[in-house]
């Protein structure tokens, strides 16, 4: 199971689930991060822990233990 | 939130909203940074502040403007992704659009992002069919060649779609030609999407329910959220387990759904997927963007928030902005101390040709103009200096990516990464900074932002501490190099308030708000080509006067008090001295003295007045000093016994200590809570005093 924290700077994936629940399930999908969104990791932060995606033709940026709850193909 | 008259100061908090009766009454809604507060603003005349980051209208604002002779009340409400809040200020906008009266919504969508704002859209036509999408920042689509043709989805949408470019002005009189149509007529309801069957079933079994937008009312009402069924209890004045009907089918419904395998977050996810398809069909069919070019976003990216660049960037980016700030200052506050203070001579001399007691001219000359003077001429220069070019890197766009780029640090410290955000604001006005709180969903998270919100230097302090920095430190070196040396002691300040926000927040999600810190996610808008005109414009009048007037207002009474307090005598000394003798031990003992300490004291209405009050007080005890420009200031200070070491502390100090009293009174409506007024009052104070106390114990003699 690939998530999405692992894409790397550079690389795109497509949404095959989400894992997390409550709140932050919800403010996933009203970002449009539901099975079959198109994602790319855009950058990557110094240290590492938060990188920025291209989601629905906008930039956010999610710390990579929330990223975890995405799973990716 | 943003700094202007109205969000500064102690209106910062205020949440009422007043509409006259007979207007009609438009709500503006949209997703976070879509323009939102630009069109409130273009259509109204006001001056809500407009910023490129997501989360800066946390309150409501109500402005007018009329059409066609009839007046029209226009609602701002906070930016929302959905119409299921997260946080109090979401639930601000659904409430709104729910249960409040209201004659027309106009939807702000972003051309930018066109179907995430669509989703909102089709909320929004599940609530009311009452509405006029504003496709706005139409011109920055096209410059990034995203085609999109209004007409279709207006005919698909069935509401009126006008195209927008409100930061130029584009489209407004058609926006408000639509809205004024709109009021004047009733839009027969209709679903603008379907439910799966099971869900669907479920909203047309419900009865009972009250309201003209039953359909979203019963489609929230499967849910068990207790905000809303508390808002909708309230809209209708009865509870639900009084309403027979509704109970009983409400049962029945549910029973529906768990038929069809729908718990309650299943249910939400198939609604919220239906949503979603229907806005990615529209957007498929009405948006061409097959060509769309991002590249300059993306290049800035690269260097804003690049692993390697990012924070060597920004650093420079604030050493640069600090730079020009002390460099271009220098001069403009000169001329204004000379002009000033030459202008007090003449006010004199014309008090002493009036006959006026020697009492009266000390106290309105001495006391009162004087202390207002020093605060207008060491305020105002730097002030109008950096406001204008922090407001570019706001509209610019630069703001999240400093969060992004201090995220790691804030998870250290188990906070929220939005944090950044507030302490930016903080640095305009703390007041503004704990408001901007409210951009942090986790309440934890939130606590500790405005606990520690104070370490940011605001302006009020900012250039009392460049004045110590320039006079102590940048002064004994050569000329040419002393605004570069100021500007990178000013940086390391900065730095070090960011260091003692981050071990103070450390330190209270260890102890008094323990927690982990939660999911968020952070958005980073496009970048935004700033107007310098309106930036200019705004940030001297509505920033920098402002705050500077508010300066003024506390300075002129506060003059006369300390003239007052040096010039009455009890005993053998005047009773300023007594008082400062008073304080002087624990002023000694951090590094400062018993003046400096009554200064801060005197300074808590507003902090711009702690080193005029500090200089009222050391001239007015009698030492021989010609007060009469800001040269002086340093002769001053050092015949009443200042060192570098003195100037330290009062910077050490004057970063952390009791946040002013508009910060606390801010923080008590925010946090409705004398603990946390307490604290917020206490943390900074005891950091400045350890801090002060250990420089002095190491350095001082």
């Amino acid at each position: 199971m690939k998530t999405l924290s692992s894409l790397l700077k550079g690389e795109n994936s497509v949404v095959h689930n989400i894992l997390t629940d409550g709140a932050m399930r919800r403010r996933f999908q009203e970002l449009g991060i539901v099975p079959g969104t198109y994602v790319a990791c855009l950058q990557e932060s110094f240290f590492g822990d938060i990188k920025s995606y291209l989601i629905k033709d906008a930039v956010i940026a999610i710390r990579n233990e929330d990223a975890d709850g995405v799973i990716i193909y | 939130m943003g700094l202007s008259g109205g969000s500064t100061g102690k209106n910062a908090a205020q949440k009422e909203l007043k509409i006259a009766e007979n207007t009609k009454t438009v709500a503006l809604a949209g997703n976070p940074n879509v323009g939102k507060s630009t069109v409130f603003n273009a259509l109204t005349g006001l001056h809500q502040h407009t910023g490129n980051w997501p989360g800066k209208t946390v309150t409501s604002a109500v402005g007018t403007f009329t059409q066609d002779g009839r007046e029209f009340s226009l609602v701002d409400l906070p930016g929302t992704y959905s119409l299921f809040p997260h946080s109090q200020e979401e639930a601000v906008a659904r409430d709104f659009l729910c249960f409040e009266k209201n004659d027309c919504v106009v939807v702000v969508c972003d051309c930018t992002t066109l179907e995430r704002s669509l989703a909102l859209v089709l909320q929004v036509l599940e609530v009311t069919r009452n509405a006029v999408v504003c496709l706005n920042l139409f011109d920055e689509a096209k410059k990034k060649n995203i085609k999109i043709n209004a007409e279709k989805l207006e005919e698909l949408l069935g509401v009126p779609v006008v195209c927008t470019d409100a930061k130029n002005r584009k489209g407004l009189e058609l926006l408000k030609r639509k809205i004024g149509e709109v009021c004047a007529q009733n839009q027969r309801y209709r679903a603008p999407f379907s439910y799966d069957t099971a869900v669907e079933t479920a909203i047309k079994s419900l009865e009972g329910v009250r309201g003209r937008n039953r359909r979203f009312i019963k489609a929230q009402l499967l849910f068990s959220d207790e905000s809303f069924i508390e808002a909708y209890e309230k809209s209708c004045g009865r509870k639900i387990e009084e309403n027979a009907r509704l109970r009983e089918s409400l049962s029945q419904a549910r029973e529906i759904l768990s038929k069809g395998h729908l718990t309650e977050a299943s249910l939400r996810d198939s609604m919220t997927l239906s949503l979603l398809s229907r806005a990615k069909s529209l957007a498929e069919s009405c948006v061409d963007c097959t060509k769309r070019n991002d590249s300059l976003d993306r290049r800035l990216d690269k260097v804003f928030t690049g692993a390697k660049t990012g924070i060597p960037v920004m650093l420079l980016l604030l050493t640069l902005v600090l730079f020009i700030t002390i460099y271009a200052a220098n001069y403009p506050s000169e001329l204004l101390s000379r002009l000033l203070f030459s202008l007090g001579d003449r006010l004199r001399a014309l008090l002493e040709r009036l006959n006026a007691s020697s009492y009266l001219t000390g106290a309105l000359i001495d006391g009162v103009y004087t202390t207002m003077a020093w605060v207008v001429s060491v305020m105002l220069p730097p002030m109008a200096i950096f406001f204008p070019l922090f407001t570019l890197l706001e509209d610019l766009g630069y703001l999240p990516r400093v969060a992004f780029n201090l995220d790691h640090c804030f998870k250290k410290c188990s906070a929220c990464g939005k944090q950044s955000l507030c302490m930016c604001m903080g640095l305009g006005c703390n007041a503004a900074g704990v408001v901007g709180c409210r951009i942090i969903d986790s309440k934890r998270e939130r606590l500790i932002a405005i606990l520690t919100n104070a370490f940011v230097p605001c302006n009020g302090r900012f250039p009392t501490i460049i004045a110590i920095i320039s006079m102590f430190f940048a002064a004994p070196l050569a000329k040419a190099v002393r605004p570069f040396a100021a500007a990178g002691i000013l940086t390391l300040v900065i730095v070090f308030s960011v260091l003692a926000t981050f071990s103070a927040s450390y330190i209270l999600s260890k102890t008094v708000l323990k927690g982990e810190s939660s999911a968020f996610t952070l958005e980073m808008p496009p970048y935004r080509v700033p107007k310098i005109g309106s930036v200019l414009v705004r940030s001297v009048f509505d920033r920098t006067l402002f705050v500077l007037s508010r300066a003024v207002c506390v300075s002129a009474p506060m003059g006369l008090v300390i003239w007052l307090l040096a010039n009455i005598k009890a005993g053998d000394a005047a009773i300023v001295t007594h008082i400062a003798q008073f304080l002087d031990a624990p002023g000694r003992l951090m590094g400062l003295d018993g003046v400096v300490l009554l200064s801060f004291i005197l300074g808590f209405p507003a902090n711009e007045i702690v080193l005029p009050v500090a200089l009222m007080c050391y001239t007015s005890q009698g030492v021989l000093v010609n007060a009469s420009d800001i040269s002086s200031v340093f002769s001053i200070l050092t015949q009443n016994g200042w060192t570098a070491v003195t100037g330290v502390c009062f910077i050490l100090f004057s970063l952390m200590h009791f946040p002013c009293s508009t910060t606390l009174l801010t923080i008590w409506k925010e946090t409705k809570s004398f603990k946390w007024t307490a604290l917020s009052f206490l943390v900074p104070t005891v950091y400045g005093i350890v801090f002060c106390v250990l420089v002095n114990a190491v350095f001082g003699h």
